[in-house]
């Protein structure tokens, strides 16, 4: 049997919202939720993930598919160690790193100090990140803004840049966070070759899309989720991302019978 | 164009997936993973690191954290046209509003103080240093979720971060204070060189309130609009407007306790402690500066009456020179009087305290933070 890296073990994580709650928000609301008794101002617990296992073993390549808020964000957070977990407990074999377009730096600060703290945040040294500095505003392609605060940025210019400089950097246990959604095609196309580097060096590798061909064209593994549930989950990627846009109400796939390949795929994705 | 992008899923509730359900999750609640993660090694990924390694990390973060600060403090005025100047001109500003008030309006206070103009802009410039800290690091974990969420590192490099940006703020106040001080004809001594240590025993004390702060702040949420108030309070019980000196002098008699508790809080001493290196005036002023003489400590405290102990000619002279002592006497009694009270606190023992509080408090504040390391993502 292969290696685990990363074993879920009955995982549960909560979000905890404030002001969400259903009153006016005015003081006279507030001092009769007091005197009521009532706990803590408009405070909503949000179940993201309710009881989660799985192992993943060196060489994996998983997908993780879903609709929007079924957990998919959540549950890299968590495997990355950035989110606590309210109960269950995921074991890694080292620190994973969370490859995201979401990932918000510092808006008032110009690209240039984003790269430099992003990287240091990351654990690199001066030297490292002088090395690597032009490569990562090339690669980003915002060009002569990087001297711009990041408010500026329109968002995928944004996005491009938050993710080279997460890319910056090879891991064991990477974990992308729909990077390939981003931008326009040229970096669809850069940002693919740099994630299929990474795989080949990293052990194990998890990508949430919702680009299902992404999924099938480099996965091996697929779990799908739905609010905060494994739906499904195994080495049939095919067969589960059919049912999945059956049961999502999706235009099924046309397949040839026998290689159960795409038949109606205009183009490979990595082209 | 991929034809199988999925643009809006419709519902999906839970086992209407048919035939598949069953068979979904197949080692779920299995009770051999904690012991199959044991076997190969694998350890909890949002695990709280020992101590140890914990300061190891942070220590290996300090050039994020110093670049950090450094970057929030530029970007800090880029939008006032005035820019940079701002971190000059705002202790300025406070401090003309302090003067203002206490110094023009209300006389009362500056009473007993020699060049109370020096001391109030010390203690106002000190005690800002603590309150910003205090007040900038209960938000940091609110502020910084979006990088937390994104990147692992020891979450105690944002506090401490924004406590440097605090002192990189608080070494511009200083060279205005410089300024401010030989402007008001305070000598330049060595003594000044005993402002490094005080500085350095302020910023680990207050690191350690920014942790304390930050952790407080990220898990209690009221308590970022409490912290004006036990900010304000503290500013008026610390001796930044008035002297703690004659404070002391006024109610030593009666309220012991409560003048000592006044004496020995961190802001107090801090501000003492920058006063006394800068300001010969307040150097010299300070309880225990002089041999002790009972008929001058009383009279400069106003005491209406003769102490015991003191004969009638020494009390006479005494008040005498606190009330009719030409103008151009060098140390007039009315203000350098306190320097001949010995109350049990002198300035002495100023270090040591000083040197305490900060130990204590970035130990306490530093524990206290580390301790709910693993939620701070949690918002």
């Amino acid at each position: 049997m292969a290696e685990p890296t990363v074993i879920v073990d009955s995982l549960e994580v909560v979000y905890r919202v404030y002001g969400a709650g259903g009153d006016r928000g005015t003081a006279s609301t507030a001092l009769f939720r007091i005197i009521g008794r009532k706990t803590r101002p408009a405070i909503r617990e949000v179940h993201a993930i309710k009881g989660m296992s799985f192992v993943a073993y060196r060489g994996d390549a998983i997908g993780i598919i879903g609709r929007n808020g079924s957990g998919k964000s959540t549950l890299l957070r968590a495997i990355a160690g950035l989110l606590p977990a309210e109960k269950g407990t995921v074991y890694t074999i080292c620190d994973a790193s969370l490859l995201g377009v979401n990932a918000a730096l510092l808006e008032d600060l110009t690209g240039e100090r984003n790269v430099v703290l992003g990287c240091l945040a990351m654990g690199m040294t001066k030297k490292e990140i002088k090395e690597k500095y032009s490569s990562i505003v090339d690669f980003s392609g915002v060009g002569e803004f990087i001297n711009l605060p990041m408010k500026t940025y329109s968002s995928g210019m944004g996005s491009r840049l938050r993710f080279a400089i997460a890319a910056a950097k090879d891991y064991e246990i990477l974990l992308i966070d729909e990077a390939l959604a981003t931008g326009d095609a040229e970096f669809r196309v850069k940002s693919h070759e740099r994630i299929e580097q990474l795989r080949d060096k990293a052990g194990t590798v998890f990508l949430v899309a919702h680009d299902l061909e992404e999924v099938e064209d480099t996965c091996n593994r697929v779990i799908w989720l739905d609010a905060g549930k494994i739906i499904e989950q195994g080495e049939d990627v095919i067969g589960i991302i059919d049912r999945y846009i059956d049961a999502s109400g999706g235009e099924k796939v046309a397949r040839d019978p026998v290689t159960r390949k795409r038949i109606s795929a205009p183009e490979p994705a990595s082209a | 164009m991929k034809s199988t992008r999925i643009s809006s899923p419709g519902q999906l509730l839970e086992g209407s997936a048919g035939p598949i359900a069953a068979g979904a999750e197949p080692d779920q609640r299995d009770p051999s993973l904690a012991a199959l993660a044991a076997q190969y090694g694998l350890t909890p990924s949002a695990q709280r690191a020992p101590i140890g390694i914990y300061l190891r990390e942070l220590a290996h973060r300090w050039s994020f954290i110093m670049g950090f600060a450094t970057a929030r403090n530029i970007a800090m005025y880029t939008e006032a046209k005035l820019g940079q100047l701002w971190q000059v001109l705002a202790p300025l500003l406070n401090a003309g509003v302090y003067f203002l008030i206490f110094g023009l309006i209300i006389r009362n206070v500056s009473r007993g103080v020699p060049d109370y103009l020096a001391f109030l802009v010390t203690g106002v410039f000190v005690f800002s240093f603590t309150q910003r800290t205090f007040i900038s690091t209960s938000k940091v974990i609110t502020d910084s979720l979006p990088l937390i969420r994104a990147l692992k590192f020891p979450r105690a490099s944002l506090p401490l971060a924004y406590a440097m940006i605090e002192l990189q703020q608080m070494l511009l106040s200083m060279v205005v204070l410089f300024v401010l001080v030989l402007l008001e004809r305070e000598p330049l001594t060595w003594y000044w060189l005993l402002a490094i240590p005080a500085l350095i025993m302020l910023t680990m004390f207050n690191a350690g309130i920014g942790l304390f702060a930050a952790r407080t702040g990220a898990r209690v949420n009221d308590f970022a609009q409490l912290l004006p108030f036990l900010m304000r309070t503290w500013l008026y019980i610390s001796g930044v407007i008035y002297s703690v000196q004659q404070f002391v002098a006024d109610h030593n008699q009666h309220y012991g306790w409560a003048t000592t508790l006044i004496e020995v809080n961190p802001a107090a001493i801090y501000i003492t402690m920058v006063r006394n290196a800068l300001l010969t005036s307040q150097r010299l002023s300070a309880f225990g500066a002089r041999p002790y003489n009972a008929a001058y400590c009383a009279a400069w405290a106003g005491q209406p009456v003769k102490p015991a102990g003191v004969t009638a000619a020494a009390w006479a002279h005494a008040s005498y020179l606190v009330k009719h002592q030409p103008p151009t006497t060098r140390y007039p009694l009315s203000q350098y009087g306190s320097a001949y009270c010995h109350p049990t606190f002198v300035s002495g023992h100023l270090w040591e305290i000083g040197a305490g509080w900060a130990v204590v408090a970035l130990l306490f504040g530093f524990w206290f933070f580390w301790r709910k390391e693993v939620f701070y993502g949690r918002g």
